[in-house]
């Protein structure tokens, strides 16, 4: 009997097999391989060659002059981000319920979504077009109101606003999907007997449709948690340059130049060592909020 | 309920005025780059261009077209869309597909479930990633951009949760039937998992046509470059330096503005051409993958 058992598991944990092995070789390997953090690495010494230099690789990045600027400019970009990504949405999908008309709705839907889909190659591209100080539409348009030409994507000033706008545009109307979803699973008894009690659209919003959103906010709210030191890479690396690393300049743009461009594995992965560990510990607290606050589980 | 108040009124008409507003706002940067596309460059450099085209050519797209690199990394891509989106599918039901089994069924589930899931909690980082994949013999071939990232587990997840969501009886009888796990996978799960499917493999399309940074660092020679990661060499990068001298004679004539747009563009296109069957889809498919019980 047990034999039998075994056997009729058998094609399950063949199933498993190629996905396992690939996993093993791609996510696990790598984990190991975070030992280069504690080596003096290199290329032609490998894993098993290089020597070990006990926390020296941490030491060196703790004595860059730049690394508190960075480890600051993540936390605030990343948190700016994550705040305006749940406050824009949540108010566009309150409004985008009130509207009665549906091909407007449905319309307005499949503009805001649209901008997700574009990698931010496209979308950085679009932005160096339409905010460079000579030739940017951005800019002759605030030339007509007589303002100076602003170099947006130059300017420590302007730059970290660009980077949360500009992230919000990318993502807002997908975002925003999840809340609609939300409000229209709230009940519609709940209304009627609002209505019934005097209740207007403010009162029902206000008492009826933002708590029964409030399991999703909530489950947003932490789910965001586990992305505190992930300010974007991709966004960064496609709309950053030299002018701005004093106020854009986050831990993944800062271990890719660090790796690719001065070639120091060793202190490149242990700032991702760190990143990752802390990530780690972020993103295991948000998933055990979410289960305990919104009974979320991700399987 | 049939009267609507004046005030209610005046709300619903500046609603709607500001939420259309707002979409056209989203979208008009690509309008723009759009109307520059196809303008003339001396249109474009005196700045008459906003947002629909002046003295309409496609220069700038024969321009792009003609040249080897970009049609070349157009093939890679596209070789990388079909082998990634083929393996990530199939590894997908194949993964998706014993895990959605509860623990009476399969035993060794859970400690599975954990070993794919822990992946997304924790990482090894940038180098050691990079050399796994050196040393693996990958670099500068295709593989390097399918292999890797073989096992989507947020789509594994997606899809396990909506095979569980398939009614038990269907399996069973199928059992009685005498149907193995694999038929009753491919003749019962997959058909009835036709909306989920799609969804995940939409996604895993787009993914793989925008991923960029990957082909940046895995292909030594810029000759294997994926569109994407080409795109973002000479769009964001200003990198002419592998351009070729009567290429840059070529250039002077339609402006690297026109160019950049038409190539930014070209890059969006597929994107912009299968958002309508997207859209159809992803919406069930978001919420199902975020919002459960």
């Amino acid at each position: 009997m047990k034999t039998a058992k075994w056997m009729r598991e058998l094609p399950l944990h063949l199933l498993l097999l190629p996905g396992l092995v690939l996993v093993l070789v791609y996510s696990y390997v790598p984990m190991l391989g975070v030992v280069i953090a504690f080596q003096k690495f290199t290329i032609f010494s490998g894993w098993f060659g290089s020597p070990w230099i006990g926390l020296d690789n941490f030491r060196f990045v703790l004595d860059m002059p730049n690394t508190g600027q960075v480890i600051w400019n993540t936390l605030f970009i990343a948190c700016m981000k994550i705040i305006a990504g749940l406050f824009v949405p949540i108010v566009i999908a309150l409004l985008l319920n009130e509207v009665t008309r549906s091909f407007i709705k449905r319309g307005v839907q499949t503009l805001i979504y649209l901008p997700h889909f574009l990698s931010w190659v496209i979308l950085g591209g679009i932005l160096i077009d339409l905010l460079s100080p000579s030739e940017g539409i951005v800019n002759a348009m605030l030339g007509k109101l007589g303002i100076e030409p602003i170099f947006f994507l130059a300017d420590n000033r302007w730059f970290p606003a660009v980077l949360i706008l500009s992230d919000v545009w990318k993502e807002f109307g997908f975002s925003t999907i999840v809340y609609l979803a939300a409000i229209t699973s709230v009940n519609p008894t709940l209304y009627e007997a609002a209505v019934m009690d005097g209740a207007g659209r403010w009162k029902q919003t206000r008492h009826i449709t933002l708590p029964g959103m409030m399991p999703i906010i909530v489950l947003m709210v932490t789910l965001s948690l586990g992305n505190v030191l992930n300010a974007g890479f991709d966004q960064v690396f496609n709309l950053a340059n030299p002018l701005v690393y004093e106020s854009g300049d986050i831990l993944d743009t800062m271990i890719y130049r660090i790796a690719f461009n001065d070639a120091q594995y060793g202190v490149a992965t242990a700032v991702g060592l760190f990143k990752s560990v802390v990530s780690f510990l972020l993103i295991s607290v948000s998933y055990w909020l979410a289960y305990r606050l919104a009974n979320y589980r991700i399987f | 309920m049939h009267h609507i108040s004046p005030a209610r009124r005046v709300f619903l008409v500046a609603n709607a005025a500001f939420l259309s507003l707002l979409a056209v706002l989203c979208f008009l940067p690509l309008v723009h780059v759009l109307a520059v596309s196809f303008s003339e460059s001396a249109a474009v450099a005196a700045g008459q261009v906003t947002f629909w085209p002046v003295d309409f050519t496609l220069k700038s797209y024969d321009f792009i077209i003609s040249r080897p690199e970009f049609m070349r990394s157009f093939v890679i891509t596209l070789e990388r869309v079909l082998l990634g989106t083929a393996i990530n599918m199939l590894l997908t039901i194949m993964i998706a597909y014993p895990l959605s089994k509860d623990v009476r069924t399969f035993r060794m589930r859970t400690f599975y479930v954990w070993i794919f899931v822990f992946t997304i909690l924790f990482a090894g980082g940038l180098v050691p990633w990079y050399m796994t994949i050196k040393y693996t013999g990958l670099l500068d071939s295709v593989w390097a951009l399918v292999i890797p990232g073989a096992v989507p587990v947020f789509n594994v997840i997606l899809l396990l949760n909506f095979f569980r969501g398939l009614p038990k009886e269907l399996e069973e009888s199928c059992f009685i039937d005498g149907a193995g796990h694999l038929r009753t996978l491919w003749t019962i799960y997959v058909p009835l998992s036709l909306p989920g499917l799609a969804t995940v493999g939409l996604f895993t399309i787009v993914g793989h046509w925008n991923a960029w940074f990957d082909g940046l660092i895995l292909m030594n020679k810029p000759e294997h470059y994926p569109l994407s990661s080409y795109l973002q060499t000479i769009i964001i990068n200003f990198d002419f330096s592998h351009v070729k001298q009567e290429d840059l004679y070529k250039l002077a004539s339609i402006s690297t503005r026109t160019s950049k747009a038409a190539q930014i563009i070209v890059g969006a296109l597929p994107i912009l051409l299968a958002y309508p069957f997207l859209q159809k889809y992803f919406v069930k498919g978001i919420v199902l993958g975020s919002v459960k019980e």
